[in-house]
């Protein structure tokens, strides 16, 4: 499977990444190689065969719903890069 | 002799014989990481170690994506620069509640685990304690050569394709990747759920058996961890494989197979035999996939693990007035080209209309691979391959072309596609001196055979006791 510069570079939109014009080249080329490599799966036989995505046979693990403390507020926001009272501050969304 | 030269079990005994403190083992090997830290670059950000509160026990040194509380973890990236969590990770708290500690400062890796060489961290490359010109591969690189360098006396990394058992192959020490679910992931950052587990790289296989030993069992806080008793894993250090059934995959002995590495394992082989084990070849014909649905199932989860990394809650922010803008210059600043690369990769093969071709297909691949082992392990009791198809190789040789660079995971990845347990564990050293290491495969849970076997394999070689001079 070919991928060009513009799918690459919407690709990288969706995942909010920033490329310089440099950089796209480059990854543009290296993820072409990497599909390339990765277009061996085509010849797989996977006919009736069902999908992997967890290897344990554990499912719809469940708990007593227990009201716990959870951690303060200003542990929390320790972190922030940014905070106003007991938010995390963003740049404006609307306008 | 230096207590930072010892194993863990080795000053045990000395604390519970009044030989020696806790104390004294973190003076000697914070003496030691000043020694020798500034050439391997095993641990990165040294300087906030100073005014560590109470040690006990044996401390444990920390790869740099396993959160502990208060002290930063970084990921090595430059996005979560600062990060101090406020909370321990599950194995953090085992530790704890077993009476030992651990140490306060994190080992390098690539940053978020990407990578098979430890060039990719944020911070510099680690350097292989045996030949300083070459990586200690990746990406639990930081904790494999903080072993093999003495500079720590056990150590946890973690493993999503390889990245415990091949630095620890290139360092010449005893890595573990347990079976997924084993040891809780809780606190771990996230790179491919479905994969990353927790593990002990060690300077010999006791020592990992107790470690694992501390680390393992279920944890509430990970719905993937198994709630299933943990055996005493120090049971298994017997001296014995009579009758041991070992399979030897062919599909792992092929072309690109470095000549020393392929003779050494033909030696450790013949060795295994010699004492009393069933060596027989064995077929895993779908292991030529592996890497490429390793990449494919590795970059989609990361890519959605790593979206949490904006810029909002922790970590490096690149100011701009504008959320949207905010995110993207963000992440194209925090994250290094391997991060950017794979999340843009793992973005792609999840998209609307190549979902089926690539995501879909790879799981079914992933079937048949787990297959494979399900069968071969009915008749064998495990498997032998080598660790990595190389030696450790030049720092900077595959650092320009990363599909190279896959390919050196390609005797590890299956094990984590399978959920299997894999150890590796020194076998022999090149002409030229580097280590190679021996990985052995086991069943789901079958940690006790691989102890059992390595540690067999241990007491009758010699290789374990061999130290770099640096």
């Amino acid at each position: 499977m070919a991928i060009d510069k513009n799918t690459v570079e919407y690709t990288a939109h969706l995942a909010r990444i920033e490329l310089g014009q440099p950089e796209l080249e480059t990854l543009s080329k290296q993820l072409h190689d990497i599909l390339d490599f990765i277009d061996k799966l085509k010849e797989a036989d996977v006919e009736g065969v069902m999908p992997t995505s967890h290897i344990l046979p554990v499912n719809n693990v469940l708990r007593e719903d227990i009201v716990k403390p959870s951690l303060p507020v200003e542990e929390v926001l320790k972190n922030a890069p940014n905070r106003q009272g007991n938010f995390f501050a963003v740049p404006k969304i609307i306008e | 002799m230096e207590l930072y030269t010892l194993t863990a079990h080795e000053l045990l005994k000395k604390i519970n014989k009044g030989e020696a403190k806790t104390s004294d083992i973190v003076t000697s090997l914070f003496d030691r990481i000043k020694e020798v830290n500034p050439k391997v670059n095993s641990y990165v950000r040294i300087n906030e170690a100073e005014g560590a509160s109470a040690y006990s026990g044996i401390p444990v040194s920390i790869k740099d994506n396993i959160c502990t509380k208060g002290l930063n973890t970084e990921c090595c990236s430059k996005i979560l620069q600062g990060f101090k969590p406020p909370y321990e990770a599950t194995v953090i708290n085992k530790i704890h509640a077993s009476g030992n500690c651990i140490l306060k400062t994190k080992t390098n890796m690539d940053e978020f685990a990407f990578g098979s060489s430890t060039e990719n961290s944020y911070f510099k490359p680690a350097h292989n304690p045996w030949n300083l010109e070459y990586v200690p591969g990746g990406s639990s690189g930081g904790s494999a050569a903080a072993v093999a360098a003495d500079e720590a006396i056990w150590a946890l990394g973690s493993d999503t394709g390889g990245s415990i058992r091949q630095p620890a192959s290139f360092c010449g020490v005893v890595g573990l990747k347990p079976t997924y679910g084993r040891v809780s992931r809780y606190g771990l950052i996230a790179f491919a759920s479905s994969l990353d587990q927790i593990g002990p790289i060690t300077k010999d296989v006791e020592d990992s058996a107790l470690l694992m030993n501390i680390i393992s069992g279920h944890d509430p806080l990970d719905s993937t961890s198994l709630n299933i008793p943990v055996p005493d894993y120090t049971r298994s250090l017997v001296n014995d494989i009579k009758g041991i059934k070992i399979g030897i995959p062919k599909e792992y002995f092929i072309e690109g197979l470095d000549n020393e590495v392929k003779n050494t394992i033909d030696e450790a082989l013949n060795k295994l035999r010699s004492l009393g084990a069933e060596v027989k070849p064995v077929s895993l014909p779908h292991t030529e996939y592996a890497v490429p649905v390793y990449y494919i199932v590795a970059t989609a989860e990361a890519s959605s693990n790593l979206a949490r990394f904006d810029g909002v809650q922790y970590g490096f922010r690149a100011e701009s007035k504008n959320l949207i803008e905010m995110y993207k210059k963000t992440r194209g600043e925090g994250f290094g080209e391997e991060a950017k690369r794979r999340i843009i990769l793992g973005t792609f093969v999840l998209s609307h209309g190549y979902y089926d071709a690539y995501y879909l297909r790879a799981l079914k691949v992933r079937t048949l691979i787990k297959n494979d082992f399900d069968k071969v392990f009915k008749d064998f009791d495990c498997l032998i391959t080598p660790t990595s198809p190389t030696p450790a190789f030049k720092i900077g040789e595959k650092v320009n072309d990363p599909l190279k660079m896959y390919l050196s995971d390609i005797c590890t990845i299956s094990a984590n596609l399978a959920g299997i347990p894999g150890l590796s564990i020194p076998c022999g050293f090149t002409k030229s001196g580097l280590p190679i290491g021996m990985q052995i495969l086991g069943k789901p849970l079958g940690e006790e055979m691989l102890f059992q076997i390595a540690h067999t394999y241990e007491q009758n070689t010699e290789w374990h006791k061999l130290k770099p001079k640096i």
